[in-house]
């Protein structure tokens, strides 16, 4: 019962992280219908950013982290707003997809040209102690990786529902059009949805590399586990996103330790699958309208 | 007569551009096949760095017989079909020796070309199978895994009277060479298997795999995985606030384990067959070399790349010719020492198999730095 409920906790941790950039997928398809496939590199690039700031120009780590965190909503927010999906929006969502698998491949291998092919270590943010809880030893990393990843999704929520800006981004996912004719500031709304998946981007990237390390190839799985936990939970809810990232992150670990530990990348496949026959909304979504 | 002067000219130039060995005669050719991208880009840089640091000096002192050396380097990208495709490239470039790969996957599948076309080949690969396939080419670098393991199993039954292993493995060629002969070498000690718990190369997540290891109360841990997935596998046990001892062969105890996983590999312990931090001077020379010219701890991999490149010096030296067939059957039976050939750093001997044999260490990590508690003799 201890090694479930340290693999459970464990898993929530990891499907949290998950959960964030799940949600990226969902709030840039109820924005702009776009369907960003290079999600995964999105959360690899934050952390060189962190390191090449530490590493290069001598800043203090919080320091490096600030301008990672700039860097992140100019880039992966604005600048991949104005640059990729603008031109394209106009011409569907497949350019989109094909344009945004490009970026992916072009921002991997970027790293590895550019800055190294090799794995890197990332500081950790938290203690590595462990608490004893119900007899089971769970790491403060865990619990607090859990807590900063539910807090930013609550908070995301807060600003959605009780802010007059959330309120017109909602308004926007809702209907564009009408949403213009009402006098909501569309084209920001959007673009304040990017740079909200910046800065998930960015949150998720720090908060999985001490675990992982800092690698040009980290994306390839993040990107398509997420990609499959906003599926599995429902591309149009937030709250499924965060279901489905959680989902899969304790799947994915007990299928590891009770199944078999060589098909555990399959599983999340499987249930994809499951979900797409028996639910095609996903466990949270809605079958009919789009709300963030 | 003079247009079949000319023809004949014609006929004699395009042979000699479709003889690659022809190139001997300007510089000496010599293919690094190794991992630069991928999951091995870790262990093949180090390579890689320490293979052009040896042939810079070679070069510098004279080169081989009076020709210079020139090293071109292939990159394997860590997968055995490009691997396979680099080692033929490296063979049409008209390569004398292939230096690499280190993943033994590749080497299963990238040896058979060097041995077609009669090419020596210095591995870095450790799994037990790559000397057994009667490939007169193949030559190791470092040991197999087969002669590590009773060093390390008689350590574990004998000093730490350990009854009980739960084994974490990575799940290629290298991998399960290794807990293989872990395993057997187990059995001879009376030693029991508690948990045996493989993984992928390049998994992330180590939360069910150290879960596993834990709960299962063996008295010790074995782990047998690449450089990246160790750190992360070290990480992961710290995390969850594993007590057991850990303990692991040459991967485990590479520096660049030690760099990733920083405090969480203070007081693993294991054999290296290795180490920049050996108590003899050439090995010592060489490590200050290597950190004063790039800037990080060379690991064995360096050592043993830049071992293998005196080791083409010597034996090519010895033969007084460039000549592979020749170098092959040299190496065969050979013993080098540090009195032949500083280079070699310590002395190393070949069998007829290829497999190398030399002295080697039993390591602790204390405060992230290698300590050497014991050398264990040739076997």
């Amino acid at each position: 019962m201890n090694t479930f409920f340290q693999l459970f906790v464990s898993g929530l941790a990891t499907g949290s992280i998950y959960a964030l950039a799940a949600i990226g997928f969902t709030l840039l398809w109820q924005a702009s219908q776009t369907i960003n496939f290079a999600q995964g590199e999105f959360i690899m690039l934050p952390a060189f950013f962190v390191l090449a700031g530490t590493q290069f120009l001598g800043l203090s780590f919080p320091v490096a982290m600030a301008i990672a965190l700039a860097l992140s909503l100019l880039l992966l927010g604005f600048g991949f707003k104005r640059i990729i999906i603008d031109p394209l929006l106009p011409h569907g969502v497949l350019p989109i997809v094909i344009a945004t698998m490009a970026l992916g491949i072009l921002t991997k291998e970027g790293v590895k040209q550019f800055y190294t092919a090799e794995a890197l270590p990332f500081p950790a943010l938290f203690s590595d102690r462990t608490l004893n809880i119900l007899g089971a030893a769970i790491s403060v990393q865990d619990i607090a990786v859990l807590l900063i990843a539910l807090g930013a999704v609550a908070l995301l929520q807060l600003f959605l529902n009780g802010t007059k800006i959330g309120r017109c981004m909602q308004a926007t996912a809702q209907n564009p059009q009408v949403a213009e004719i009402l006098g909501v500031p569309v084209k920001r709304m959007i673009l304040y949805t990017f740079l909200i998946n910046g800065a998930l981007a960015f949150l998720a990237s720090i908060l999985i590399s001490p675990i992982y390390l800092a690698k040009f190839s980290n994306g390839e799985t993040l990107g398509l586990i997420a990609f499959i936990a906003a599926i599995v939970g429902g591309f149009n809810q937030i709250r499924g996103a965060l279901a489905g990232g959680l989902l899969i992150g304790v799947i994915d670990n007990l299928s590891a330790a009770y199944i078999s530990a060589s098909y555990r990348s399959a599983v999340p496949l499987i249930l994809l699958i499951i979900i797409i026959l028996v639910r095609p909304q996903g466990l949270l979504g809605k079958a009919e309208g789009r709300t963030v | 007569m003079k247009k079949r002067a000319i023809a004949a000219i014609a006929i004699a130039v395009a042979l000699s551009a479709g003889l690659p060995n022809m190139s001997w005669a300007d510089t000496i050719k010599i293919a690094n096949v190794i991992e630069l991208s991928g999951a091995g880009a870790t262990v093949g840089s180090n390579w890689r760095d320490a293979l052009k640091l040896a042939f810079e000096e070679i070069n510098a002192a004279g080169g081989i017989l009076g020709e210079q050396v020139e090293v071109t380097d292939y990159d394997t990208q860590t997968d055995p079909t490009i691997s396979r495709a680099m080692v033929q490239k490296a063979i049409d470039d008209g390569a004398y020796v292939i230096m690499g790969p280190i993943y033994s996957g590749s080497v299963k599948v990238n040896m058979m070309v060097a041995q077609q076309n009669g090419v020596p080949q210095l591995t870095g690969a450790e799994a037990p199978f790559i000397t057994d396939m009667g490939n007169p080419y193949i030559f190791r670098t470092s040991f197999g895994a087969q002669q590590s393991m009773p060093k390390l199993v008689k350590y574990l039954a004998d000093e730490m009277k350990v009854k009980s292993v739960a084994i974490a493995w990575v799940n290629d060629d290298f991998g399960k060479g290794g807990r293989d002969s872990f395993v057997a070498e187990l059995g001879k000690h009376g030693i029991t298997v508690t948990a045996d718990v493989s993984s992928e190369v390049g998994q992330a997540d180590f939360a069910a795999d150290v879960i596993k290891l834990k709960s299962s109360n063996a008295d010790a841990i074995f782990a047998y995985l690449h450089e990246e997935e160790s750190a992360r596998l070290l990480k992961e046990i710290r995390k969850q606030g594993v007590t057991q001892p850990i303990f692991g062969e040459t991967t485990l105890m590479n520096q660049k384990v030690v760099d990733l996983a920083g405090e969480a590999v203070n007081g693993v312990r294991g054999h290296v067959g290795l180490t920049a931090n050996a108590p003899i001077p050439g090995v010592e020379e060489f490590a200050k070399k290597f950190e004063a010219k790039y800037n990080y701890k060379p690991d064995h991999n360096a050592i043993k790349a830049y071992m293998g490149a005196y080791v083409v010096k010597h034996v090519t030296t010895k033969n007084g010719k460039v000549d592979p067939q020749a170098f092959a059957d040299a190496l065969h039976g050979l013993t080098i020492t540090p009195a032949d050939e500083p280079g070699i750093l310590m002395e190393t001997s070949w069998d007829d198999k290829g497999e190398v044999n030399r002295d080697s260490f039993l390591v602790e990590v204390k405060d992230g730095k290698q300590t050497v508690v014991s050398t264990l003799p040739k076997l």
